[in-house]
């Protein structure tokens, strides 16, 4: 009962917040109602059982990923009426994509109920959920079962950092950089003269 | 619960480019003088070892990771081609390159990384692994297509290729979740046996193959998914330009080949008429549209989209006779590129590299050797008989008749037809127009390495190599095609 009621409770928040993220006019607004979603779609995987999920959810989409967008939102000075002003002309084309996408998803959709999916559980078993913690069910799908789609995902992570560094790094001349040896290297010789000032001529 | 540890075995060359990219990539990082060189040379060896690792393997059949990673014959003979096209590539990058004054190690270690990508699409054996092996591929092409970034032409073609790339992906994913959600699995293996007994797949399956499908014709740059084509290979610096004509064409061919011939062989009905549409546009776009071009990289880019039309018969027949014309086809197509693209990589005035056709003017006078190379490799672009080029085009159409695709093979004879006056075009410009400036000496003995060993591949002299690749092609395509 208390927990039919917290999850309708916590999936009215989630797809209130979601609705909000798209109408509100101020997007620091809209990052916020995101924040909201973030958090009540973790309630809602804590009401199914998968406590680690919800822990990543909080940590990583509101801890960075939302703070990032905020920080995205404030610093990009983004004229939304310029954005909007092609909006009509692209909207009939747009919108038979959309419409056709939509009839094929219905489409799909209906023939799923009637053809239920045949290759189902062919996958890595699912442990039982009293015998094995969920931090250990997913680390073994993460690091044994996939490890290799693991590792091939830290590939293109890496890839993609070679890339921003090869077409925008540049090595701009006359910037002053602190060079630590430099600074270490120099001796009171170098840094300071003394003069004998004859008093009464100045230097 | 046991641990089971997986078996690395099968997937040495990979192992062994992914640490190599990263050694790589540390020399050039923390040892920045004069390491270019270094790493540049060291990337080839690689590849040559990869490609040695790649034999040592084996075409035994084998599968690991839990089922994502798969090696056979098929892979042997894919990884093969992919791994002899990137180390052509490289070794023939060095003068362009200093040329532009882009000469910088990251282009070494991204060819590296491509080159682990291709190898890992060729070897996927599940939709997660095929995806990941796509874009660790595609991620570092993204990045070579701009690699002269202060260039404006470079830069648009790396934009370009990047959007719409990223648009494929996204057709690709989408066709994926709907396969993985009417199918339960994204497994090739449990796939082929759900739907190899003549099961009526759902729709939803049909619906997902399509739009992997046309994912990944884009990546094979097969009509109509091909806009991007002329102008990324316009925009990229040349070395690249040749990268992707030979190498990543061969390892998407490659996914394509497995995903509708290994998984989802049962449903040759349902997706034959694809292939056969998207090759009868491909030839067609890659023979007209080619007519008017002027610069000779577009007009590679032209002829590469009307080559995959022509592989793509091949295909479309469905049939084991059909794999391995597929693959013979691809073979001989990747020794007539590279060669083209050494070609076109020595076309190099006092004032810089050039590319325009009307440069070639009387190239005979100037130099006959590198003439009559260029003129062996359009003929054989053409499908001259007795050339190799004419082989691969023989064996496509023999297997489409054999599969009673007589319109197929009917619109595939007249396309190559009308390609060949291109080719017969620039073979006239060379021989019979007025000499234009000289081209100057090349200074890399590399280019003319690869010229020439591609050219005596092409020549007549492949009449005798040609049933040894035949039977190789053939006991790859018997691996694949259960």
């Amino acid at each position: 009962m208390i927990a039919a009621l917290s999850f309708y409770l916590f999936a009215t928040v989630t797809l209130l917040a979601g609705l909000m993220v798209i109408l509100s006019r101020n997007p620091v607004h809209s990052v916020l109602f995101l924040i909201l979603a973030f958090f009540s779609a973790a309630a809602l995987f804590v009401l199914l059982g998968a406590e680690f999920l919800a822990m990543v959810l909080i940590i990583v989409y509101v801890g960075a990923v939302a703070v990032l967008f905020l920080f995205v939102v404030m610093m990009l000075d983004i004229d939304y009426v310029q954005l909007r002003e092609g909006f009509a002309q692209y909207m009939p084309i747009g919108g038979i994509i959309g419409l056709m996408l939509l009839a094929e998803l219905i489409m799909v959709a209906t023939a799923r109920m009637v053809d239920p999916p045949i290759g189902l559980g062919s996958g890595p078993a699912i442990p039982d959920a009293d015998a094995v913690t969920n931090t250990e069910a997913l680390g073994r799908l993460l690091y044994t079962d996939y490890i290799y789609a693991f590792q091939t995902a830290g590939l293109v992570l890496l890839v993609a950092m070679i890339g921003a560094i090869v077409l925008t790094h540049r090595k701009r001349p006359g910037v002053k950089r602190q060079v630590i040896a430099d600074q270490i290297s120099r001796t009171a010789k170098d840094a300071i003269e003394v003069v004998k000032v004859k008093s009464g001529e100045g230097i | 619960m046991e641990q089971s540890y997986p078996n690395l075995i099968p997937a040495l060359p990979e192992l062994w480019l992914a640490l190599g990219a990263l050694v790589l990539l540390m020399l050039g990082v923390f040892r920045t003088n004069h390491v270019r060189r270094t790493v540049n040379n060291a990337a080839a060896l690689m590849l040559a070892v990869a490609f040695f690792l790649v034999f040592a393997v084996g075409p035994t059949h084998q599968v690991t990771f839990s089922g994502l990673f798969v090696s056979d014959g098929f892979t042997l003979f894919m990884k093969a081609l992919v791994l002899l096209g990137s180390g052509a590539v490289l070794v023939m990058s060095k003068p362009y390159l200093v040329d532009k004054d882009i000469f910088r190690f990251e282009y070494p270690v991204l060819v590296v990384t491509a080159t682990l990508g291709m190898l890992m699409m060729v070897s996927a054996n599940d939709m997660l692994s095929l995806y990941l092996g796509l874009e660790l591929q595609s991620l570092s092409l993204y990045v070579l297509a701009a690699f002269n970034r202060d260039r404006q032409r470079s830069t648009e073609a790396g934009l370009k290729y990047f959007v719409l790339g990223a648009l494929s992906s996204g057709m690709l994913l989408y066709g994926i979740s709907l396969i993985y959600g009417f199918s339960g699995t994204t497994n090739f293996t449990i796939l082929a046996g759900l739907y190899s007994g003549g099961a009526t797949p759902s729709v939803g399956v049909l619906v997902g193959l399509v739009f992997v499908l046309a994912g990944l014709a884009f990546k094979i740059s097969a009509a109509p998914f091909h806009m991007w084509t002329p102008d990324v290979y316009e925009g990229a610096p040349t070395p690249v330009t040749a990268f992707f004509a030979a190498a990543p064409k061969i390892a998407a061919m490659a996914l394509v080949v497995r995903l509708l011939m290994g998984t989802f062989q049962g449903l040759v009905a349902d997706w034959q008429q694809l292939v056969v549409f998207l090759s009868i546009a491909s030839m067609v776009v890659g023979a007209f549209l080619a007519l008017v071009q002027t610069n000779i990289k577009r007009l590679m880019a032209y002829s590469s989209i009307g080559h995959v039309g022509f592989a793509l018969v091949g295909l479309a027949a469905g049939t084991t006779e059909g794999v391995t014309s597929l693959l013979v086809y691809m073979a001989i197509y990747l020794s007539m590129t590279l060669g083209a693209f050494a070609c076109i990589l020595s076309m190099r005035h006092k004032e810089g590299m050039c590319e325009d056709i009307s440069d070639l003017a009387g190239l005979a006078k100037n130099q006959p050797r590198m003439a009559a190379a260029l003129a062996i490799f359009m003929f054989s672009l053409a499908g001259i008989p007795l050339l190799a080029g004419f082989f691969g085009k023989l064996l496509v159409f023999l297997a489409a008749i054999s599969a009673g695709l007589y319109t197929l093979a009917l619109i595939g004879v007249l396309a190559s037809v009308v390609g060949a006056f291109y080719y017969l075009r620039i073979v006239k410009i060379m021989y019979f127009d007025e000499p234009a400036d000289a081209f100057e000496a090349p200074e890399s003995r590399s280019i003319g390495l690869v010229m020439g060993v591609t050219a005596a591949l092409n020549s007549p002299l492949s009449f005798f190599l040609i049933s040894p690749l035949v039977a190789w092609a053939g006991a790859a395509a018997g691996a694949l095609v259960l």
